[in-house]
């Protein structure tokens, strides 16, 4: 991308929340923490002056599959922080004496969590949704981050970090032969280890209601529906683009703007390896929470019945613009690369993709909606009273 | 290098474009000069509630077709309000700069229909609620509230659950024609635009504007009252909260004061996620969810904002150990390799966010709205290079040592509140 001034590179290594024993949720993220508490010749407080140093703009986390490093910067610093993010791969300190602090700051974000509501639906609607093995949260459980040990972190650390599977992609102003070389030298001669396949999803259609007295009553729901790497899965989302994106989508305008029942309403397709969902979310008042619910799944199901070709063309502008204007960031480049090789194995060319959106056409969408329709619902609420699920949902919800 | 240009059309609309022809998309918005600063008690959430039925119709568009139209238009588009300016902005490939501007010019002369006003009413009502249900529970509102009163700079945009049920469509054309004048409007653009083309089109496009009707301003509110529907105690009940989230607030530099770079930087060295003084001693200990402070400027004043968020029964330590920090700065300065570390950071920062006409815009047209003026990225650069560490040192003993207005919202059975 020479027209930048950046580069940005993303990091994703097999050792996500997939990888920890059932009894001590959080250890994937702890050990993601603790790497990064000094690595190579650097302290904890030398690896941020680094950074900061270079311009890196970053971020870090976990999630099923993978820990992910992600680094934007002016492109000049990009031969630095590849070597930077080798050492806190590769050379991490892993400090016992800063073993309860990271436990801490864990706690702590466990329970900022707690406090939104929004997403307290969203992570028990994650777990109905994959089962309570592979919908697992990010975020880990209280008992299970206070019972972990240096000796955890370790192990965790040697079993799941090395070359076996990674990703490193790198997007922006930069020369591909330089690159390569400078990620060989970083990363070249890195141990080879094991990467597991994912759990199976093991979701079951149910309803669960969390009682609070909140202004409002948060309404989460999901259902089956095929990966990224299925052949199917433009035709799914689509279907989800007329549906859900854009302000002329289904639900804004008949959910929100013309009957005023919330402020969010949206729904979008999430993808595994090896399974899928849509999952969907709506805020409204009490009062007006089961309307909400009622004409949310009636419009979801409904969406056959009036599909307009017009519809379809909206949404193939709205993604073929967002491609152009992806060509603006190099970070954005790097971090879909990275998703398209997992989940695909290389990444797909924007031209590509624009052929693939271009070629779509409203009966693409009715066949993959007729032969999959919405149904097995997992739903969940939060809110001071529970909502009676609808009539047409309510047969395949346990 | 991109290139500025601006003018002002014959109705008194101010244009103003960062024009660099080699880029991916364009950028546009209109910057308003109505924000809640300039409401009365009656208009509580107006220009918020304006904000939204711009997209509610025109006299040749319905909503429907706005809405439409927009996403035909494949773009980012969106709408915001803040004390002091009503944004609408949209970000589209450069070949759909003509009908983009023909969409957002009708959008800014809506119709105000009853219907849709009765309907959207219930989704600023569902706004606020769920302002209630998420973290800080209105805590930032509430300061703002108390440190500069409850009305001007203190007023809060959402406006409150009661002055929104009681609102009339009335007041709302009195208001849109009262803010909504040529004068107190700049279009600004970034990106790759055709000049030429957009000012002899807004000017087309535009000369009803100066005929809107003049409206009286309405008499100001008796300061020794509180508008319905706002409370001014410092703790604010959180039931469920398993945290705390504190907020505190002091003056800070405006937005034209000459010491608001040296402000900023100190807040970065002092406040920044990931390796800060706070973040060190409160964040990275794992005291601390969340400990932080910054400036925030506006045209005539500023604050100056600290938030933490912990468990309750370590408010009281932590707020002590804030307070040490800040001392410790007020007394002996920042260092020198602070500093280098800092503005290392915020160079990389403003290169990054050059790279995207639509980050640009917002700063373009606030500045233009607000000010009269322009600053390049390269100005921005040059700013950041001539702080010194004795400016950063005189921000801290001017501004970190002023009493400070403290916010809680915390369950109230907690001991953060004794």
């Amino acid at each position: 991308m020479p027209w930048l001034r950046t580069a940005a590179l993303s990091l994703n290594l097999h050792a996500g929340v997939h990888r920890e024993p059932a009894h001590l949720g959080g250890l994937s993220g702890m050990v993601c923490e603790m790497i990064q508490r000094g690595a190579g010749q650097y302290s904890s407080r030398d690896l941020v002056a680094a950074q900061d140093n270079l311009g890196i703009d970053r971020n870090s986390g976990v999630s099923t599959t993978f820990v992910s490093f992600g680094a934007a910067m002016p492109s000049e610093s990009l031969q630095d922080a590849i070597s930077l993010y080798a050492d806190i791969a590769r050379n991490p300190h892993l400090p016992q004496d800063q073993l309860d602090d990271a436990r801490m700051m864990a706690v702590q974000e466990l329970r900022a969590m707690e406090d939104e509501p929004t997403h307290r639906v969203m992570r028990r609607l994650r777990e109905l949704h994959y089962g309570e093995l592979l919908g697992r949260s990010n975020y880990g459980t209280e008992s299970g981050i206070q019972d972990i040990t240096q000796d955890d972190i370790r192990d965790f650390y040697q079993t799941n970090y090395h070359a076996t599977g990674g990703i490193l992609s790198i997007a922006g102003k930069v020369d591909t032969a330089e690159v390569i070389d400078w990620a060989e030298t970083a990363f070249g001669d890195w141990k080879t280890g094991e990467v597991q396949e994912l759990p199976c999803p093991a979701g079951t259609a149910k309803y669960e209601h969390f009682e609070s007295a909140s202004s409002q009553t948060h309404i989460g729901f999901a259902f089956d529906a095929v990966p990224y790497s299925h052949p199917d899965y433009f035709k799914l989302r689509a279907g989800m683009g007329i549906l859900s994106d854009g302000m002329s989508s289904r639900l804004f305008d008949r959910v929100r703007e013309q009957r005023g029942l919330c402020y969010t309403v949206t729904a979008s397709c999430h993808s595994l390896k090896n399974g899928g969902g849509v999952f969907g979310y709506a805020g409204t008042t009490p009062e007006r929470a089961q309307e909400t619910l009622d004409v949310t799944l009636r419009e979801i199901e409904s969406l056959l019945e009036d599909i307009e070709t017009s519809e379809l063309e909206r949404w193939k502008v709205r993604i073929e613009s967002g491609l152009i204007m992806e060509q603006q960031s190099s970070a954005s480049r790097a971090s879909s690369m990275a998703s398209d090789f997992y989940q695909i194995g290389r990444p797909l060319t924007t031209i590509e993709l624009e052929t693939v959106i271009e070629s779509l056409e409203l009966d693409d969408i009715r066949k993959y909606w007729s032969a999959n329709p919405p149904q097995d619902y997992r739903i969940v609420t939060l809110g001071p009273n529970p909502l009676t699920i609808p009539e047409s949902s309510e047969s395949t919800v346990v | 290098m991109p290139e500025f240009r601006e003018t002002t059309l014959s109705n008194g609309l101010r244009v103003a474009a960062e024009i660099d022809g080699r880029g991916y998309s364009a950028a546009f918005g209109y910057f308003v000069r109505a924000g809640s600063r300039d409401e009365v008690d009656r208009e509580s959430g107006l220009s918020h509630f304006l904000e939204h039925m711009m997209f509610k119709g025109t006299q040749r568009r319905s909503a429907a077709d706005v809405n439409r139209e927009l996403d035909e238009l494949g773009g980012q588009s969106n709408a915001y309000t803040s004390e002091e300016q009503t944004v609408y902005y949209a970000t589209v490939l450069p070949k759909f700069q003509e009908r983009l501007i023909d969409l957002l010019t009708d959008m800014l002369s809506p119709t105000l229909d009853e219907h849709e006003f009765a309907t959207e009413r219930q989704v600023i009502l569902e706004e606020i609620a769920k302002y209630e249900d998420q973290p800080p529970f209105g805590a930032f509102e509430r300061a703002m509230e108390v440190h500069f009163g409850p009305r001007g700079l203190g007023r809060r945009i959402l406006g409150t659950t009661e002055s929104i049920k009681t609102m009339e469509a009335t007041t709302m054309r009195d208001y849109f024609n009262r803010r909504y004048r040529p004068e107190n409007i700049v279009l600004a653009a970034s990106g790759n635009i055709d000049f030429d083309a957009l000012v002899e089109q807004v000017e087309q496009l535009t000369q009803s504007w100066s005929q809107r009707p003049l409206v009286a301003t309405p008499a100001s509110d008796s300061p020794d009252s509180v508008p319905i529907g706002i409370s001014l105690e410092p703790c604010i009940a959180t039931p469920d909260a398993q945290q705390a989230y504190l907020v505190g607030i002091s003056p800070g530099p405006s937005n034209t004061s000459d010491d608001r770079y040296a402000a900023r930087a100190l807040g970065s060295i002092m406040g920044d996620e990931g390796g800060s003084r706070l973040f060190w001693e409160l964040i990275d200990s794992g005291r601390a969810e969340v400990a932080t402070l910054w400036p925030h400027e506006f045209m005539d004043e500023g604050a100056w904002f600290t938030y933490m968020v912990c468990a309750p029964e370590d408010a009281d330590s932590n707020r002590r150990l804030m307070q040490d920090i800040i001392q410790g700065t007020i007394d002996n300065g920042i260092k020198a390799e602070e500093l280098k570390q800092t503005l290392s950071k915020a160079t990389a920062g403003a290169i990054m966010q050059s790279e995207r006409p639509s980050n640009r815009l917002f700063g373009i047209g606030s500045r233009w709205l607000t000010c009269g003026e322009y600053l390049s990225t390269d100005d921005a650069l040059d700013c950041l290079r001539k702080i010194t560490v004795e400016d950063v040192d005189k921000a801290a003993k001017k501004y970190l040592t002023t009493d400070v207005t403290e916010i809680i919202a915390v369950a109230d059975n907690s001991s953060a509140t004794s």
